[in-house]
């Protein structure tokens, strides 16, 4: 491998020198770099237009797309931050992704423990009941949930949002760990009983340990899908103080009409965008991995 | 996401099933009511229950605030079936479900294709160089919060201020100055499908990078050997031995699409010019929780339901008779 590999001319017309590849076979490589080429600039571009706008002020975001912003304005940030609300839309987000996404793990990670390891009555109807739960379109359900929410006394509070989070969470996650802990070796499990340990303490000690490269990747998969959650809190959460970041980004683009501060408003969608660009930045191997392990099953 | 429809890993199981033997102590009882039982519980009061509520509710005329919900049998539906803006949301619905799937699979099987075989053939079939740098950037979108791509692209398309036509005007394409890809009723629908295809064809391109890597390498070897060209190798070779991620792309993008809630909604708030990007999902929205009609919106979420199952299912049923196709050609 290693010896044939040389570099590749990274677009058409700078053919890199290349010895053994005839100039046919050098022409295609070329092409299949200025397409992905084309392809990651359609990507970035929007991105980095955002970001460049995010520094504008709203006369010069109108006067046009492509000058660079006479001076940085960090104040487009300050301006989201405080006057939108997006600090405290933030913080909510916050609190209620961390807190559904610990409750989504552990419940989630100790139902497809018992699903996996257990045989009992009634365990294919629960497994085909959380499958259920998976494609179902989320839009059916959301009109009685609303009620239960109201009847649980919890609609338009973060612990009812929790909640229906974690709910909608719970079957993909559970029939994503089904999977691992199936593979986990049960030997391991009856000797930990053998040696006198508690069926609970069988679980925590020795077997979610060992799942932890699944619970690593889920959980992954669940704090981006959380974070990007806006379906369930417009529907249950509507009180302006309550808002998480998605739904705070959402009325601060639609409420403020033509009078809206264009470079706060992109400011906001860089600052919404950013937690999940650091996450993709740390994690992008382990998001990939387990994207392709998916596509496996 | 991905393992939608898709049945669990029955044929590795490493572990049976426990039956038997210390059976009901009450370490083992407590940890099925813990571990199982409660978290159960909820996920049928907030996940299941609801669905079934659903169906109920979209057989009355109830408006959620009355105490009565009068039961009407099925006039919610024929009542939704001569209604034009309702007919107009399902077919836009049905529009999305088939041009997305179609335009993002095609886009990332491409692209997945390049990346792997797509680079020089002397030597081993090996992918291309830098590659993971493309992968990186073109799976971002994807985690990118679908209302941050929704206002990102309303600008992008922003007649006057907007890059897309900044862009287009200084390479000279003037006619496009000023012009509404967002308000007009002949492209809004299709730069709606623009942000939705460039939000998934990353991902998908990932997807499709395992799998063909999950492909002996020796068949691409022998293919190369007997003369296939690249693109007689993606088609012929790759696609072929890929069809289960295929499917469950297909299934999963087109239960997407049929959503697609949070991308019409922030690009045409309104339902576009005249309607032309309006949804089911957005229709649902509206009629309850705007006007309060909840029986009638339930019925139309109950029709979403049964246009998803009628999708999966032509999907799984053309995806078996494929399977049976080829296997017959191989006895053949």
């Amino acid at each position: 491998m290693t010896l044939t590999t040389t570099p590749t001319a990274p677009a058409a017309g700078t053919p890199a020198p290349e010895r053994r590849s005839p100039p046919a076979e050098r022409a295609v490589s070329a092409t299949s770099h200025t397409v992905l080429s084309i392809w990651t600039v359609v990507i970035a571009v929007p991105l980095l237009w955002t970001l460049m706008s995010s520094f504008k002020t709203s006369r010069e975001i109108f006067a046009s797309p492509f000058s660079l912003p006479e001076t940085w304005r960090w104040q487009n940030y300050a301006d989201a931050w405080t006057t939108a609300g997006i600090g405290k839309y933030f913080l909510n987000s916050v609190v209620v992704v961390a807190c559904a996404l610990v409750i989504t793990m552990l419940t989630a990670a100790m139902s497809a423990y018992v699903l996996s390891r257990f045989d009992f009555p009634g365990r294919s109807l629960i497994r085909n009941l959380i499958l259920a739960g998976l494609t179902f379109p989320i839009f059916l359900a959301v009109v009685p949930l609303f009620f239960v929410l109201q009847q649980l006394g919890v609609l338009n509070t973060l612990p009812g949002l929790i909640m229906a989070y974690s709910a909608y969470a719970y079957p993909f996650t559970v029939f994503f760990l089904l999977s691992f802990f199936e593979e986990l070796p049960a030997e391991i499990a009856e000797a930990a009983s053998i040696d006198g340990a508690s069926e609970w303490r069988t679980f925590f000690q020795v077997m979610l340990p060992m799942a932890r490269p699944g619970m690593a990747s889920v959980a992954i998969l669940n704090l981006v899908g959380l974070w990007n959650q806006y379906l369930l809190p417009v529907v249950l959460n509507t009180v302006p103080d309550k808002f998480v970041l998605t739904q705070g980004l959402a009325s601060f683009s639609s409420q403020a009409g033509y009078n809206v501060n264009f470079g706060a408003l992109f400011a906001a969608a860089v600052m919404t965008i950013l937690p999940v660009l650091v996450v993709y930045v740390i994690f992008q191997r382990r998001l990939q991995g387990s994207v392709a392990a998916g596509s496996l099953k | 996401m991905t393992i939608i429809g898709a049945a669990p890993a029955t044929g590795r199981r490493k572990t049976p099933p426990v039956r038997g033997r210390r059976r009901w102590t009450f370490d083992r009882i407590s940890l099925f009511v813990v571990f199982l039982v409660l978290p159960f519980l909820g996920y049928l009061t907030l996940v299941i229950y609801p669905f079934l509520q659903a169906a109920y509710y979209s057989l009355t005329s109830w408006s959620g605030f009355t105490a009565t919900q009068d039961f009407i049998g099925l006039d919610n539906y024929t009542r939704l079936l001569g209604d034009a803006t309702f007919l107009k949301a399902v077919g836009n619905s049905l529009t999305l479900l088939v041009v997305v799937p179609l335009l993002t699979l095609v886009l990332s099987f491409a692209l997945a294709c390049l990346v792997t075989f797509g680079g020089s053939s002397t030597g081993g079939v090996r992918g291309l160089r830098g590659s993971s740098f493309y992968r990186v950037v073109s799976f971002f979108p994807y985690i990118v919060p679908a209302i941050a791509t929704g206002i990102i692209f309303a600008a992008v398309y922003d007649p006057s201020a907007g890059l897309l036509n900044g862009i287009l005007t200084s390479l000279g394409f003037g006619s496009a100055e000023d012009y509404p890809w967002l308000g007009d009723a002949s492209t809004a629908m299709a730069a709606t499908v623009a942000v939705i295809v460039w939000t998934f064809v990353g991902f998908y391109t990932v997807l499709f990078v395992a799998a063909i890597k999950g492909i002996p390498a020796e068949l691409f070897e022998a293919a190369r050997l007997d003369g296939a060209g690249r693109f007689r190798t993606a088609v012929s070779i790759a696609a072929p031995s890929m069809t289960g991620a295929l499917r469950s792309a297909y299934i999963y993008l087109g239960i997407f699409a049929l959503d697609a809630f949070v991308f019409v909604s922030v690009l045409n708030p309104g339902g576009g010019p005249q309607n032309s990007t309006l949804v089911i999902t957005q229709q649902i929205y509206s009629t309850a929780f705007r006007q309060g009609r909840f029986g009638l919106a339930c019925a139309m979420g109950v029709l979403l339901a049964v246009i998803t199952f009628v999708f999966v299912g032509i999907v799984f049923a053309v995806g078996k008779l494929l399977g049976r196709e080829k296997k017959a050609e191989v006895l053949r």
